[in-house]
């Protein structure tokens, strides 16, 4: 039998805030357990909520690059659930007035472009952390709060998925976005991005959407798709048998890589949402909100069309170059300096990688500005120095972030450029070997490779290699 | 004794004077307190050290002509569930037993800061909920009056305390009139601020969006003198105004003449006692006689506040005491197994009935399907009924009619039915849930000698024209001097 | 509005309340009453009325994203019925 699948996607995000969503307590993560924490965020009695601005405009300005309507009257619901790691056993999230609704994001599927909706985008608050020890027959869970009040914003997807490879593309997209934005470090090591997928089957052909069933604790993208990939499986052969799917929640295993139940829609929660009374209503004007707007940056996919169209990089190159902010920063201010875009992005995507990987490296905080990459690469292609040199130049800058003339200087690595410099190191090369020069004369043209190979050895790779090429096939014409 | 049935405005005076000292005071006040309070067991945590420390602190101050603040040496009650940092706050609830807080209200920071004493906490219906302080897990406190009789609720602890020379002011709060009520059963000043006057910062929610923390005085200017003390700004409570706060006795004494007052034909409707009828008709003879204009005027939605307030306030609190688990503070039951019986015992033995009661109503409220008939449908005739108001003070300065149906009703006369206690707030219900000021004043006694408060409401913020209002009355009568028998 | 005894069972699960046979009875019947009383305001037409949340207009209230001091850790588990270590404790959490 053929199923369509439909799969929906929420996402959560920690925003980057110092301090927490509605006290002054600090968000950093790996804190000593329990010290950034305060009556508030700890719901002690009597104490009131106040929102953090900057977490509201974040939260706002993720709405607006999402594409989505902002609900100019917005304001905070409780929802009502007990679990320990919930010190007030309500969330202040939003429920009837979602900050942002309607939007959708323009994912790429095998360089077919393709439109998500996103069904709303509203803030709330993170819970506490559980720890359960592992110790055998420990009967007790311990709770960490430093995390309880973090903000933290969702992103409900409509089911618009119809497989992995969209999943993928969606979760990657969505990622690289809020990432330009600023408003999160999306780092899935440490939880400040989330997933949970919501899948059912269809037949195909048929318009009524299948029971729904969702799953949660999935720490990484991988273990989205294979917890999808899992779970189509599962139903499809459930209704292969006859069965019905039951609309549930399930918990991914990893290590088993297969998920289990964790409750059935009888057991669903009854959240009991209501408007904040703590917390008075936002209303946001057009001048706040284009202010908001203002802020957001150029986000991947125009860049890297961009990139594509002005600059005549490959598809592959201006992915690469756009997968992380930073990096087209760097490239951009870069080509401002010197117009030799697919050079220097050649020198980014390569070296600049390559050394950021290796020595885990911030491109934030580099030592070698783009303006000394610029000068470097403009070097190379007016003659100043080869590219061999280049390398040589270019691993001192990123180690010291010294000027590339000054490093050329110190360690007197200019190009030879003068004629009769290089005629005098030819001449040595061609005495000191004759066979070469024999080989050269029986017709056995590649030996002119090794010549130069020499020229430029004893030169110590300074040797202008154009100039070189120049001036030994005058010399081997004369010879013949 | 007579120096503890001074206001405490006179007893400031004295202080400041010279004349007494603090700790004198305080020695005295203890001692009337371990006399009587076995009796009106009005307070539930004494704080005997340091009522002693400040009083000594303010006498040093007086002899050594140091500037001092606007409460300088004046004892006062806390309601036990305002939060005060280092004293035992337990919303007269066994789950907080033990709760000590680490923080002051943003009100008793004030009263700190304005030197005044703190004497101890005192007694309420559990959470506040209740109106007649029988609610309360450790003790039933006795109306000064009469000590078969309740002293009304939820802040019968202060009031009593108030009414029996036991404090010079309290503070109280109120989410349905739980500082009115007690007030006028106590023959006592009891003002509740509009919403927003008053931080809530530390005050143990109830109900959010009607909470508001409020005076409870011997008279009225004492309970100027305080509002002007508590009210203002809070950056921590964003529900809270920045509105200036005037000197609220200026100006008090400036008459009647002129204004005029709404007489809502509701409030006198089936149901009113007799003897509370008379007393508030003999009332408006006196203003008028004053110089007030009286005018008919017409709340029509009042019938349906208590409806609306048990809705609201109960969805709120229902959301609002489940912070109240065991987990990170309070009472956690002992010998329990897995997590769910963990906050099923601690809360079914931490909590009383009333307030089972209200978490059940409100959680039934707000449960899937019926969010809409009763909170939505509640909140939108709250609208209504503050529509109510806002077309009647187009035509007038303020309203005036009783604070309770009744006086003072009997100790376990009405525990068992829990509609008719709600019905005893009809009067006080609808200021809570439109927001706007409102104060209760002595007016009479009933044929048992029980005290009759009469209510006076104005607009949002109009709290000086209100004490003006209830001021004028005061000063031309002495209910508010007859003092009960101890 | 009846409310029957799986009602006063639902709603105490929601509150986290453990109820006799005989509390139920009662509690029950009280709130039978009190929800008897509140379909009173079925009689008014709310059709074109919007919900008062809060009594009057303020809206965009907030703070700046500014440190400002936490609790000693101490002073916070101290106040907590159980704990280990830098942990607050309870009975295990099944997931």
């Amino acid at each position: 039998m053929a199923y369509e699948v439909v799969i929906g996607l929420e996402t959560h995000a920690e925003l980057s805030t110092v301090t927490k969503l509605f006290c002054g307590c600090n968000t950093k993560f790996g804190a000593e357990p329990n010290t950034q924490i305060c009556p508030i965020c700890l719901g002690m009695p009597g104490v009131l909520p106040v929102v953090n601005k900057k977490a509201f405009e974040y939260a706002l300005k993720a709405a607006l690059a999402l594409n989505c309507t902002i609900n100019r009257y917005t304001n905070f619901d409780r929802k009502s659930y007990y679990y320990p790691d919930l010190p007030k056993n309500y969330q202040v999230s939003q429920n009837y007035y979602n900050l942002g609704v309607d939007g959708f994001i323009i994912i790429e599927v095998n360089n077919a472009i393709q439109k998500i909706r996103i069904h709303n985008v509203h803030l709330e608050e993170e819970a506490g952390k559980l720890i359960h020890p592992e110790e055998a027959g420990a009967d007790y869970s311990l709770i960490d709060f430093n995390r309880a009040g973090v903000p933290l914003l969702e992103i409900v997807s409509y089911p618009d998925m119809r497989n992995i490879a969209e999943v993928e593309s969606y979760m990657q997209t969505l990622r690289k976005i809020i990432f330009y934005t600023g408003i999160s470090d999306c780092k899935m090591q440490e939880g400040s991005l989330r997933f949970e997928a919501s899948i059912s089957l269809r037949k195909t052909g048929k318009k009524k959407l299948g029971n729904r069933v969702e799953i949660k604790n999935l720490n990484s993208m991988k273990s989205v798709l294979k917890a999808i990939e899992y779970e189509i499986s599962r139903q499809s052969e459930l209704l292969n048998r006859g069965e019905m799917i039951e609309r549930e929640t399930r918990l991914w295993d990893e290590i088993r890589g297969r998920s289990v139940r964790m409750r059935s829609k009888e057991e669903a929660q009854d959240y009991r949402y209501f408007p904040e009374p703590d917390l008075l209503p936002f209303v946001i004007d057009e001048k706040w909100m284009c202010s908001i707007k203002d802020t957001i940056p150029e986000l991947p996919l125009e860049r890297k069309q961009r990139f594509v169209a002005s600059f005549q990089l490959s598809d592959y190159d201006a992915d690469l170059l756009t997968e992380d902010k930073m990096l087209s920063d760097f490239f951009e201010e870069c080509v401002k300096v010197v117009n030799l875009p697919k050079a220097l992005c050649n020198w980014i995507i390569n070296d600049l990688l390559r050394e950021v990987k290796e020595k885990r490296l911030d491109i934030a905080s580099l030592k070698m500005k783009p303006e000394q990459l610029a000068s470097l690469v403009g070097m190379i292609d007016d003659g100043t120095i080869s590219n061999t040199i280049a390398k040589e130049v270019f691993s001192e800058m990123i180690d010291t972030g010294k000027e590339p003339k000054t490093i050329i200087e110190e360690k007197k690595l200019s190009q030879i450029s003068d004629e009769w410099q290089i005629i005098e190191i030819v001449d040595k090369v061609i005495v000191s070997h004759p066979n070469a020069i024999e080989d050269y004369k029986k017709g056995k043209k590649n030996a002119i490779a090794f010549i130069i190979g020499q020229v430029m050895k004893e030169s110590k790779g300074m040797a202008n290699p154009k100039i070189v090429n120049e001036i030994l096939k005058n010399k081997l014409k004369v010879l013949d | 004794m007579k120096l503890l049935s001074f206001t405490a405005l006179q007893i400031k005076r004295k202080i400041l004077s010279g004349e007494i000292r603090a700790t004198d005071i305080v020695n005295m006040l203890f001692e009337r307190i371990f006399k009587i309070d076995s009796n009106i067991q009005s307070f539930l945590t004494l704080d005997e050290e340091n009522a002693f420390k400040k009083a000594r602190e303010i006498d040093k101050k007086v002899a050594n002509h140091e500037s001092v603040g606007l409460l300088a040496g004046i004892p006062i009650a806390v309601k036990d569930n305002i939060c005060t940092k280092d004293l035992t706050t337990t919303c007269a609830s066994k789950i907080l037993k033990t709760f000590i807080p680490p923080y002051d209200a943003f009100v008793v920071k004030r009263l700190k800061d304005e030197d005044s004493i703190i004497i101890g906490k005192t007694n309420l219906d559990e959470f506040a909920m209740g109106s007649s302080t029988e609610n309360s897990s450790y003790k039933i406190t006795r109306n000064p009056y009469n000590q078969n009789f309740v002293p009304g609720g939820s802040s019968g602890g202060s009031s009593a305390a108030v009414s029996a020379d036991l404090a010079f002011m309290a503070l109280g709060s109120e989410t349905g009139g739980s500082i009115r009520q007690p007030a006028a059963l106590c023959g006592v000043v009891g003002l509740k601020p509009t919403y927003g006057r008053v931080s809530r910062f530390g005050l143990v929610a109830f109900s959010s969006s009607l909470d508001q923390i409020g005076p409870i005085t011997k008279d009225v200017s004492d309970a100027a003198l305080l509002l002007r003390v508590i009210a203002g700004k809070d950056k921590n409570d964003t529900t809270c105004a920045d509105i200036n706060v005037p000197d609220y006795l200026n100006g008090i004494g400036g008459g009647v003449k002129g204004i005029k007052i709404g007489i809502p034909l509701e409030y006198f409707a089936e149901g009113l006692d007799a003897d509370v009828r008379t007393a508030v008709d003999n009332s408006l003879k006196i203003y008028e006689r004053l110089g007030a204009k009286l005018v008919e005027v017409s709340l029509p939605h009042t019938e349906y506040a208590v409806a609306v307030y048990y809705i609201v306030a109960n969805a709120e609190a229902s959301s609002n005491l489940s912070r109240f688990d065991g987990v990170r503070y309070g009472f956690r039951a002992n010998n329990i197994k897995g997590i769910d019986e963990m906050y099923c015992r601690s809360r079914s033995e931490g909590f009383g009935n009333e307030v089972k009661r209200r978490v059940m109503l409100g959680n039934y409220a707000l449960s899937s399907g019926y969010y809409e008939a009763y909170y939505l449908k509640a909140s939108k005739v709250r609208n209504l009924i503050k529509k109510d108001f806002d077309t009647v003070f187009e035509k007038v300065d303020c309203i005036v009619c009783p604070t309770s149906p009744v006086p003072a009703f009997k100790i376990a006369e009405r525990i068992d039915n829990p509609l008719e206690m709600y019905l005893s707030d009809i009067y006080t219900i609808p200021a809570n849930l439109s927001g706007i000021p409102s104060i209760s004043i002595p007016c009479g006694f009933s044929r048992e000698g029980l005290p009759i408060g009469l209510q006076i409401l104005t607009n949002y913020f109009e709290e000086a024209k209100m004490l003006q209002i209830a001021y004028s009355f005061e000063r031309n009568t002495d209910f508010h001097l007859i003092k009960p028998k101890l | 509005m009846s409310i029957s005894s799986k009602d006063i069972e639902y709603v105490a699960s929601l509150s986290k309340f453990e109820l006799s046979d005989e509390e139920k009875k009662i509690f029950a019947s009280q709130l039978r009453e009190v929800l008897l009383y509140i379909e009173k305001l079925n009689m008014l037409d709310t059709e074109n009325i919007a919900p008062l949340i809060h009594p009057f207009n303020i809206t965009n209230i907030f703070r700046e994203d500014k440190l400002e001091e936490s609790i000693r850790r101490e002073k916070a588990l101290s106040l907590a019925p159980a704990t280990e270590g830098f942990f607050f404790k309870v009975p295990k959490v099944l997931e």
